[in-house]
């Protein structure tokens, strides 16, 4: 599953660990995310989704 | 905000401390199983009542670490769960497996030696290590 994840850290400035942070989860999570490695659950990509004020479909697509 | 700026999470916090949690009771457990077996053989030999105690509470720390345990996996987050699930999996199919042949090999008298509990426990410790070794690479 593809992920804009890295794309809107960087549009805020945010480094991995303050992502992690803001999600409750590890920096390593993220970091597995971002490159595809792991598929978030749903309440994760709804935590996310609500964090950037976006919808999930907006953040994740399916490949 | 640059990461030494960062403060340090709720959640990051709570996983350190259920950490160490852990830590404090496997130790407790290791010391009391080495209480209950060192001082049944070389202090209170032959006292039934306190070879029973030192067992009693090395089986009720052995509880406590459990509990520990299951609450340290819960404060885990889902990708930390996963390996660990994973490598749990694996320890504990190489135990059952490997744990049985390995008896049925001093059973069968194929071996001239014992087959250890130790031995068991030896070889699902390295697989477990293993397997998170494993899972925190793959998601690298």
């Amino acid at each position: 599953m593809k992920n804009r994840l890295k794309v809107l850290r960087a549009e805020r400035d945010w480094t991995q660990a303050r992502l992690a942070a803001e999600l409750d989860v590890s920096r390593q999570t993220i970091n597995a995310i971002e490159k595809g490695k792991f598929d978030p659950s749903l309440p994760l990509a709804f935590k996310a989704a609500r964090l950037f004020g976006l919808t999930i479909e907006d953040i994740f697509q399916d490949d | 905000m640059t990461k030494q700026d960062l403060p340090q999470s709720d959640w990051d916090a709570n996983n350190k401390r259920n950490t160490v949690r852990l830590a404090w009771w496997t130790a407790a457990w290791v010391i009391t199983m080495a209480i209950a077996v060192f001082g049944a053989q070389f202090v209170w030999k032959s006292i039934p009542w306190l070879i029973l105690t030192g067992i009693l509470v090395n089986l009720a720390v052995g509880v406590g670490m459990i509990m520990a345990n299951r609450r340290h996996l819960n404060g885990l987050d889902e990708m930390q769960r996963k390996i660990q699930l994973e490598a749990m999996a694996l320890s504990l199919g190489v135990g059952l497996i490997g744990g049985l042949a390995y008896s049925n090999l001093d059973v069968t008298n194929l071996i001239a030696f014992d087959a250890e509990i130790s031995h068991l426990v030896i070889l699902m410790a390295l697989t477990y290590m293993a397997g998170i070794a494993s899972g925190v690479r793959r998601y690298r």
